[in-house]
């Protein structure tokens, strides 16, 4: 599966794009939340897509991975149009929103096993313990694949998902503010492990509001306003001064809920979970 | 030993023994259906079902007096396969549907299946006390049929709710992460929804269909109670189904009580019991910090004191502004 999906156009040079999308429509209920958008992501690349709260990035990645249906426009992934042909088992998905704790307790463990499963692979391979453990150590997670998901904090939750993501050794990362409440340190590492992925010729789509540690690994970055690209190039580097990293302000009443690109690099919106527009 | 002597009659009784091995095979399977049904919040769906479950029964029955079968009922519990089945699928779609009508659906499923149950059963020369047995279980009066029937279908249950089990968590647990990853998420949804209609059909026998959601869902929350995994809630569930199923039926071959009834009563006190002795299950854990040992976000020095509490709360503390 993992080879075939790497030259489908055989007449092509290049492999296909890990991420080509085209013209992309989306409706949500009633509203037009996405209005043409064009996105391509060659392989290897790291994308940031950036933009303020409800600018659609979320919806965006979600039409990505076959969430969402687009009303208009296509979408290929991997070399393959969007449906059960697109190999999954290389695609590593983490979802911005910690899902709602479910009634039936699980073990960071069996939530990462979870990520084994893809496509028509329903039953987790042999060795899967091994794999689950070696995701979490990635996150530093080692030791608690045994403890209740309900009983680990808001951080250790969202790095669960981004183990969840990586187990499956994917070719392509499709992240959604993966270090959203992530502390610094083990941002740290995340971005570590990114870099060492990236070298190994990781494609990676990462939905931020700040580059943060990953800024050194971001070579483009893509800037979503009402649902439309108005910024596809250079990643916007902070401009020293209080917009430095490290150096963050938050200003909960400013004017104006659309930030623009030349905020882009400042602290994000206050981080605490439920005061953004969440998905 | 009387209760040996006791005992060894009532394993020797052959009526007994296929309701025990009928409570048995229930006992293991409801549990585990009934875990998935609880992590997708649909707890409640095990009732809709029987409910719909009921107007099969009367239906099977209309059909087999139409056709002028021997035995009235002989259609009984095929019709309550099919239409516990229909009416899961149903709702099913209509929880694809839209997420708020779900909850309607099945209010409508609860009304329309005792209506139609009892108008059915009426149209059949029948009375609303012939779905008494189906309501409230009938398990000393197994036949072999029955008890084959038994068997093939938790069989089903148990390969589809034990093999699939990684792929049914991963959709019950995140449908959008199933969904992103390319499993077939509609296929699996359904393959819970038909399971569950089985699993009421073969738990109508023995608890009746009034109950056979408790025979689901009470082992689950005891399982819960105990373990933080999935996996041991399962377990867990099956064993206390298995063991308060066996432990039921056996007190009605001395006492005339109802079976289904003493099962679930059972099943509530071991509930009970559980749940006030988890303070000390709790409580005999070994005393850990629970902190992560890692260096601390920000640097404490500059903070004013009392305001940060190291890492421990990963959430939000990146964000915060470190003056
Ligand atoms: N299920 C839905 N139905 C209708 N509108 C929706 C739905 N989900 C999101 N929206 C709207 O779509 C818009 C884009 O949402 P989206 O989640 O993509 O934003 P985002 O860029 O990811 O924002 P954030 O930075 O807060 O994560 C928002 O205006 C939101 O209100
Ligand atoms: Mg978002």
């Amino acid at each position: 599966m993992t080879s075939v999906a790497t030259a489908p156009q055989a007449s092509t040079t290049a492999p296909a794009p890990a991420v080509e999308a085209r013209g992309v429509h989306v409706h949500l209920g009633a509203s037009h939340i996405l209005r043409g958008v064009d996105l391509t992501v060659a392989r290897g690349e790291v994308v940031a897509l950036l933009g303020a709260n409800g600018s659609g990035k979320s919806t965006l990645v979600r039409t990505l991975v076959n969430v969402l249906p687009p009303s208009a426009g296509t979408v290929s992934i991997l070399g393959r149009p969007l449906g059960s042909t697109v190999p999954w088992g290389d695609v590593g998905y983490v979802p911005q929103r910690v899902s709602a704790g479910t009634t039936v307790p699980s073990t960071a463990g069996e939530v990462v096993a979870s990520g084994l499963l893809h496509g028509r692979r329903l039953r987790l391979p042999r060795g899967w313990r091994a794999r689950v453990q070696d995701a979490l150590d990635l996150v530093g997670l080692a030791d608690r694949a045994g403890d209740a998901t309900s009983q680990l904090s808001g951080g250790q939750q969202q790095r669960v998902l981004i183990a969840r993501a990586l187990v499956r050794e994917p070719e392509l990362l499709v992240l959604d503010e993966p270090v959203a409440g992530v502390d610094r340190p083990s941002q740290e590492a995340f971005a570590a492990t990114m870099t060492r992925l990236v070298g190994d010729g990781l494609t990676v789509l990462v939905v931020l509001h700040e580059l943060g540690e990953l800024a050194p690994l971001v070579t483009r970055a893509v800037v979503l306003r009402h649902g439309r690209v108005v910024h596809d190039g250079a990643p916007p580097r902070p401009h020293g001064g209080h917009d430095a990293v490290g150096h963050e302000h938050v200003h909960p009443h400013e004017p104006g809920p659309l930030a623009d690109e030349h905020r882009l690099t400042r602290g994000p919106l206050p981080g605490a979970p439920g005061t953004e527009a969440r998905s | 030993m009387i209760l040996f002597d006791e005992l060894g009659y009532m394993l020797g009784d052959p009526l007994m023994q296929r309701a025990l091995l009928a409570a048995l095979l229930v006992g293991v399977s409801a549990p585990v259906v009934g875990t998935y049904l609880v992590q997708r919040r649909l707890a409640l769906l095990g009732d809709g079902i029987g409910h719909v479950a009921l107007t099969g029964v009367a239906l099977g029955w209309l059909i087999g007096a139409t056709m002028g079968l021997a035995s009235a009922d002989a259609l009984a519990v095929p019709g309550a396969v099919v239409a516990a089945v229909v009416g899961s699928a149903l709702i099913e779609v209509v929880r694809r549907r839209g997420r708020t009508s779900g909850d309607l659906a099945l209010a409508i499923m609860f009304y329309g299946g005792i209506a139609g149950g009892v108008l059915l059963i009426g149209l059949a020369g029948g009375s609303s006390s012939n779905l008494m047995a189906y309501l409230f279980g009938s398990i000393s009066t197994v036949t072999s049929t029955d008890l084959l029937l038994t068997v093939v279908l938790c069989a089903v249950i148990l390969l589809v709710g034990l093999g699939l089990r990684a792929a049914l968590f991963s959709v019950s647990h995140d449908e959008e992460f199933a969904t992103a990853s390319g499993l077939p998420v509609w296929a699996l949804n359904m393959a819970v929804a038909v399971v569950a209609a089985l699993t009421v059909t073969v738990a109508m026998r023995v608890v009746g269909l009034l109950l056979v959601s408790a025979l689901m869902i009470v082992p689950v929350a005891i399982g819960q109670l105990v373990t933080h995994s999935f996996r041991r809630t399962m377990t867990v569930a099956s064993v206390v189904g298995v063991t308060v199923c066996l432990v039921g039926l056996s007190l009605t071959y001395w006492y005339d009580v109802s079976p289904g009834a003493t099962i679930v009563v059972l099943a509530i006190a071991v509930y009970a019991a559980v749940a006030l002795a988890r303070p000390l299950l709790i409580r005999r854990r070994p005393a850990g910090d629970p902190h992560p040992d890692i260096p601390d976000d920000v640097e404490v020095a500059t903070t004013p004191a009392g305001t940060r509490t190291g890492t421990r709360s990963g959430a939000g503390d990146a964000e915060e502004c470190p003056e």
